[in-house]
């Protein structure tokens, strides 16, 4: 027996987030995502926490900046089209130096796209989405209990380096049932000083914002939040490696899409081609030196996405293009098979020798 | 040993509770399980189908493409999936609905009246638990020991009183 219990993604996001201390969630329904909304509907008002159904996606945001300032743990979800209407208001999360959680559930896109997962939004979350130099940490779960775990993770970088985290999910992620165990969350909150939370008559007033009119000031905070972000991609990256001792050839892939190359890896290797898997956690930071380090023993990689190539680029500018990187991939809701990341793996082992 | 399960039908024949009771019972059993719907726009009605895998070891890819094991609720369902199933694979027909028999040779296929048979216990909605009945008996995926325990994880408490039925429904399936 077991004290696991069967729970969608998207539930145990939910669950895990209030065992994180989030007691304030805004959003707007959409498929496939729309379970998370429902489960804070349901449980935020008995345990005295906000669930607030936002009249748009863009009032969500703010309403989260607006909690994130008042230095209390707080989240919004949707999925890609929505979370591209909430992209001013990340910027300005990101400009004011204040931690959130962003659940990205992917479906197919570009505009209303469709409701079937997808892994096309890789761009938006990676490099930037909203305007200004900026980036987010970036999870990528690939089972239940990850969605659960990443999402205590996100929560607790976020407020590490005081600024936004995304979990990005895909619509499979969202909709499949796994054994989760909702781990309990010991840590005690993190201090927020700076938190605009009342001064109670003793201390100076904190002032959030992000607008800077001299230009002196905007640089120096841009440059120290890169500073931030070169400690996080040197102490924060995470990835798995499957079967990469002895691997002749990679495949790289996050989410939904590692999970069928695992099946096409396990296969291939039966049929005595020696291909390992390397899978991102972290999306940002990428893990660029493991891939890097692969580049010098593998013969080829192969992207494996459920887009028309996006992360692709990172592995090709993480291993300096030392060895041939070819794609993958299915797009617009469709799931690469088992079979067509088998016969690509192959037409690599035949082409790249 | 991994068992992939196909359940298609259409929208309301408890397609989706009929496969979260399955992977609820191979979880109790300790094995690794994964449970995908397919999703639509559609609330009610329309096409529904449920991928369960229940395995030894963990589970990859959660989509079953090909099943070893598929339960056939409506025409359209077998029409789709009687060419996907894996030679050798056990397929399981509601013969109420469908009224054809497989064209397919090489594989283990059963008919049962599913749906009549839950409208003579009186309970029309629970062909699906016939059915899942019948798939514990064909199959090797799950034991049918301790059933109630699986049950009782999927029938809300509030509806306590529905285990029962269900289970009668289940041997009902497992005994025919």
């Amino acid at each position: 027996m077991t004290d696991k219990v069967l729970m969608k993604g998207n539930e145990a996001i939910a669950e895990a987030a209030i065992k994180a201390g989030c007691r304030h969630y805004f959003g707007y329904p959409i498929t496939p995502q729309t379970e998370i909304a429902a489960y804070m509907a349901k449980r935020m008002p008995k345990i005295g926490g906000t669930f607030l159904q936002a009249e748009s996606e863009v009032s969500a945001i703010n309403m989260v900046y607006g909690v994130a300032g008042a230095g209390y743990r707080v989240m919004t979800s949707s999925s890609s089209p929505g979370i591209s209407l909430k992209q001013e208001g990340i910027s300005y999360i990101v400009g004011a130096d204040l931690p959130a959680l962003i659940v990205n559930v992917q479906r197919g896109g570009p505009g209303l796209g469709g409701i079937q997962p997808s892994q096309s939004d890789y761009f938006q979350a990676t490099k930037g989405g909203g305007h200004g130099d900026y980036r987010l940490i970036c999870l990528a779960p690939a089972s239940v209990q990850e969605m659960a775990d990443l999402t205590i993770k996100a929560f607790d970088l976020a407020d590490k380096y005081r600024m936004p985290a995304m979990l990005l999910a895909d619509g499979t992620m969202g909709q499949m049932m796994e054994p989760v165990s909702i781990p309990e969350v010991t840590a005690k909150p993190v201090d927020k000083p700076w938190a605009a939370n009342g001064t109670k008559g003793e201390r100076k007033h904190n002032i959030i914002n992000s607008l800077y009119l001299k230009p002196e000031i905007l640089e120096k905070v841009n440059f120290e939040r890169f500073e931030r972000y070169a400690q996080i991609e040197a102490n924060e990256v995470m990835y798995e490696e499957y079967m990469m001792d002895d691997a002749e050839y990679c495949v790289v892939a996050f989410g939904i899409a590692s999970r069928v190359s695992k099946n096409a890896v396990t296969e291939a290797r039966k049929q005595g081609i020696k291909v390992g898997l390397i899978r991102p956690i972290t999306l940002w930071p990428f893990p660029k030196d493991v891939l890097n380090a692969a580049a010098d023993k593998v013969k080829g990689f192969i992207s494996v996405e459920l887009s028309m190539g996006q992360m692709i680029e990172d592995v090709r500018l993480a291993t300096n293009c030392k060895k041939p990187v070819v794609l993958c991939n299915r797009a617009g809701g469709m799931i690469p098979s088992p079979e067509q990341v088998l016969d690509s793996i192959k037409n690599l082992a035949k082409e790249v020798k | 040993m991994t068992t992939q399960v196909l359940i298609a039908g259409f929208g309301g024949q408890g397609v989706l509770f009929a496969g979260k009771f399955l992977a609820y019972k191979g979880l109790l059993e300790d094995k690794q399980v994964s449970w995908l719907p397919s999703y639509g726009p559609e609330m009610r009605g329309g096409t529904a189908n449920c991928s369960i895998i229940i395995s030894d070891d963990p589970v990859g890819s959660p989509i079953v493409s090909n099943p070893d094991v598929l339960l056939a609720m409506n025409l359209p369902s077998l029409d789709k999936y009687e060419n996907e199933a894996v030679p050798g694979s056990v397929i399981i027909v509601d013969s109420t609905l469908i009224a054809r028999k497989l064209t397919r040779t090489d594989v283990k296929a059963f008919y049962i009246p599913a749906t009549k048979m839950a409208k003579d216990m009186n309970a029309p909605n629970l062909a699906n638990m016939i059915m899942i009945g019948k798939m514990i008996k064909e199959s090797n995926a799950v034991s049918i020991d301790n059933l109630e325990d699986a049950m009782k994880k999927v029938v809300p408490a509030k509806k306590a009183d529905l285990i029962g039925v269900n289970m009668q429904a289940v041997m009902l399936g497992y005994n025919y």
